[in-house]
């Protein structure tokens, strides 16, 4: 009775066997032990219930004899209890383990961004064609100063006097978010660190140290300093252009991470400097960080052993989000992360991915307008992530008071990823959430790098377009215009706390 | 003012210093709190600074410069509260001796000098410190050797609580923390690996141990000589003697803390210790359903 599972399979494989020549590739790419084969030469017999809709098999099948359907199997209709929620208690039943996924919330919560439209210039104000004039989207993410002090009478002209702080400069407002290598592969490392730079960008180590072989890219990573410290060290902090302390994760605020054993391989093992096959426990806080006063400490810490770099601190979007950046601002950082409860993950219980945080685009706003009107923007950039899915939701959270925006699972799916959410099972068919050898060679990346180079190229080519609809030549006149969006569909309450007016309101 | 009057000295801005600190220089600029410099006597190798007023900032970046100059020691003479002491600092051959109190995140993310604290130090000593040591001649606050991956912490008196959180080992880095006195609550919550040793010398009335010692272990020994109460101890951990090889180990530590703190390891020596282990590598490990 102990083998029996009364979960039945989500997809049903078809293999049309006139059109299949038995070539045994399915069989080869499939990381999931789908297709089984009695000898060489025979037919592929697939076992449904391990497909995850990955179509690594669909992708390679040299003769598409290969169909991915959802199973049909009916269950009786409840729109109460439905089939995921009736499987996630027969598993429960049969393991009494916590339920655990990856990637970003998939649940049908209001999707704020698809609420809100843009703004364009129609007859009284000219708009502007991109492709003609010039279209500033470079960033400077860091503290600006309250006031300058400038010397108008010196002899080669005027000078600035005040000495400002170290800034993060983006040829386009998107940067990578962090995803450790231990989660995604060194693959994918690669790639997203090869794009930074190709971009004139940044991308995250997460908190999982930063593989030597990436030192050459080291002027366009930002390092992580999270709660288990894992990689951590002097050397570490000074590599990088700026260093992120992290509190939380849009996914799963409030916890830490548990990445086991069996992803610590030799490599990993080395850049976590942790001993190979033990779990890597990530307390759920910084044990030295009870307080906006203890943040502050390891802010300065770390200021002090980089000498002075940019220290952005990534937060959770959580109810009290305002209050809690207004503080973190009051800290030190010079950029303040915001990861909306929509953002990926390698590994979350379920009940936290799809129950715990609010969106960025509320928590935006909010943050924005509090730091405004404590007349403390200045002093930190914001960057907005965890559901950034286009070039539009990149300018309406500019228009919303982002300076930049972070994208980690966008990235990911241009490397191939499919949105399976079996990242925390580390048996990726497309290398990247995974640590298998076998696995994580499929992913060139210089094919990868390539491929986001050209997804981030077509976005900031997007953006340029709104910008000239809308009448402005440079990113920076977008930032925090609220003006520039109308919200559509959106109750009153949520509209006055995005501070956007609805649809058919004029100036 | 002018341009060139405004910065108090005249520091390069850039790529990073290639000299033992590896520190990219931090400005001090005028308008700024504290840019009055610590009077500082050179001989030979060793620098002596007087931080008495100096801003934490300054102070910590004249460390730099001394040590970017070719100083072996630097002695900081009426430290008083400064924060970030030696953080982030590299190189095996470099020693800083405080004589006063030092502020918070003494030693934080240094990787191999030596620091010798010849009063009390507060919290947060020696935070992810990759390797080094450091000897405390007083007491210590909470969050001692928080993530510490390497080195030496030694505190001749007692410390406070979380002390030795989430301290790990890799590799031939074994981080050791020994307390001379008492410690408190959550001594070696979350422990990764290294060791910990609690002597509890003179403690006086009320236990050297506090409560949840040990608390999500996972890693790593901790030794507590004159033996403990097992309700004092996180559910995690189990006890027993030490083993023959323990026992050397801990002959072995206690030796090199006595000769750091000046103490007769002797009568140290002559109390019988326990051995407090993680009854599991991986505590988590059937949690997770998928």
């Amino acid at each position: 009775m102990s083998e029996i599972t009364f979960t039945t399979p989500e997809f049903r494989v078809r293999v049309d066997r006139d059109a299949c020549r038995r070539c045994g590739r399915c069989v080869h790419q499939c990381g999931w032990g789908v297709y089984r084969r009695s000898g060489d030469g025979e037919y592929p017999l697939p076992d449904h219930s391990r497909c995850v809709a990955c179509h690594r098999c669909v992708t390679f099948c040299p003769e598409a004899a290969l169909t991915i359907e959802r199973h049909p199997l009916a269950y009786k209709e409840s729109d109460s209890l439905s089939p995921e929620l009736r499987k996630a208690i027969w598993r429960q039943a049969e393991t009494g383990g916590v339920m655990l996924t990856g990637m970003g919330n998939d649940r049908p919560y209001l999707r704020v961004f698809d609420h809100l439209l843009l703004d364009a210039c129609q007859v009284t104000n000219p708009s502007i064609d991109p492709l003609r004039e010039p279209m500033e989207l470079r960033t400077h993410l860091g503290r600006k100063p309250d006031s300058v002090e400038v010397d108008m009478v010196a002899s080669d002209g005027p000078l600035l006097v005040s000495e400002l702080d170290r800034q993060l400069i983006l040829e386009t407002p998107i940067l990578f978010g962090g995803m450790s290598y231990g989660s995604v592969s060194l693959n994918v490392h690669r790639a997203l660190a090869m794009a930074a730079k190709e971009l004139g960008t940044y991308m995250n180590t997460g908190e999982g140290g930063l593989h030597a072989e990436l030192e050459p890219y080291q002027d366009h990573i930002i390092v992580q300093c999270a709660s288990g410290r894992f990689g951590v060290d002097s050397e570490y902090l000074q590599a990088g252009a700026a260093v992120e302390i992290k509190i939380g994760q849009g996914a799963k605020p409030g916890i830490g991470g548990h990445l086991p054993g069996e992803k610590i391989d030799l490599q990993v093992s080395v850049t976590r400097m942790i001993p190979q096959g033990t779990d890597a426990l990530s307390p759920a806080p910084h044990h030295d960080i009870y307080s906006i006063e203890d943040l502050r400490q390891l802010v300065y810490a770390i200021k002090e052993a980089t000498g002075y770099k940019p220290v952005s601190v990534k937060i959770a979007c959580v109810h009290n989000v305002a209050a809690i950046a207004s503080g973190v601002v009051r800290a030190g950082a010079d950029i303040v992360y915001l990861d909306g409860f929509r953002g990926g993950t390698g590994a979350a219980p379920v009940i936290v991915r799809d129950h715990v945080g609010i969106p960025v685009e509320i928590a935006l706003a909010v943050v924005d307008q509090r730091l405004r009107d404590e007349g403390i923007r200045n002093r930190a950039s914001i960057v907005a992530a965890g559901g950034i899915r286009s070039s539009a939701d990149v300018a309406k959270a500019i228009a919303l008071g982002a300076d930049a925006c972070a994208i980690g699972t966008a990235a990911l799916v241009a490397l191939g990823c499919h949105l399976c959410q079996k990242c925390h099972t580390g048996r990726c068919s497309w290398g990247i959430c995974t640590q298998r050898p076998e696995l994580t060679r499929r992913l060139d990346p210089e094919w990868g790098a390539e491929r986001v180079v050209n997804l981030v190229r077509a976005w900031s080519h997007e953006i340029a377009e709104v910008l000239g609809a809308l009448g402005v030549n440079a990113i920076e006149s977008l930032r925090g215009s609220r003006e520039r969006l109308r919200s559509l569909g959106l109750d009153q309450t949520t509209g006055e706390l995005l501070g956007v007016k609805p649809a058919g309101l004029g100036h | 003012m002018t341009p060139n009057s405004s910065t108090v000295r005249n520091v390069p801005t850039g790529p990073a210093r290639r000299g033992p600190t590896g520190i990219e220089p931090a400005r001090i600029t005028a308008g700024q709190p504290g840019t009055e410099l610590g009077v500082v006597s050179r001989s030979n190798t060793t620098s002596h600074i007087d931080a008495r007023g100096i801003y934490y900032k300054t102070l910590n970046e004249q460390v730099r410069e001394e040590i970017e100059s070719g100083a072996t020691t630097v002695v900081l003479d009426n430290v008083n509260g400064q924060r970030y002491i030696g953080a982030g600092l590299r190189g095996n051959g470099v020693t800083l001796v405080v004589n006063g109190v030092p502020g918070n995140d003494l030693a934080t993310f240094m990787d191999g000098p030596t620091i010798f604290v010849n009063e009390n130090a507060q919290d947060g000593v020696a935070n992810t410190m990759n390797s080094g040591r450091v000897v405390i001649q007083g007491d210590a606050g909470d969050v001692l050797g928080y993530g510490m991956r390497g080195g030496h912490l030694y505190v001749r008196g007692d410390v406070g609580y979380r002390v030795g959180i989430h301290m790990k080992a890799y590799e031939n880095q074994r981080p050791v923390i020994v307390v001379g006195g008492r410690a408190r609550d959550f001594f070696g919550e979350y422990m990764a690996g290294g060791e910990m040793i609690l002597l509890g010398l003179e403690a006086g009335t009320g236990p050297a141990l506090g409560a949840y010692t040990g608390t999500g272990m996972h890693g790593g020994t901790i030794f507590v000589r004159g033996g403990v109460e097992p309700h004092r101890l996180g559910k995690e951990v189990g006890v027993r003697w030490p083993t023959s090889a323990e026992e050397v180990r801990i002959e072995e530590i206690v030796r090199d803390f006595c000769s750091a703190t000046g103490l007769d390891p002797a009568p140290v020596l002559a109390v019988p210790f326990a051995t407090l282990y993680p009854e599991s590598h991986r505590p988590y490990g059937r949690m997770y359903a998928y």
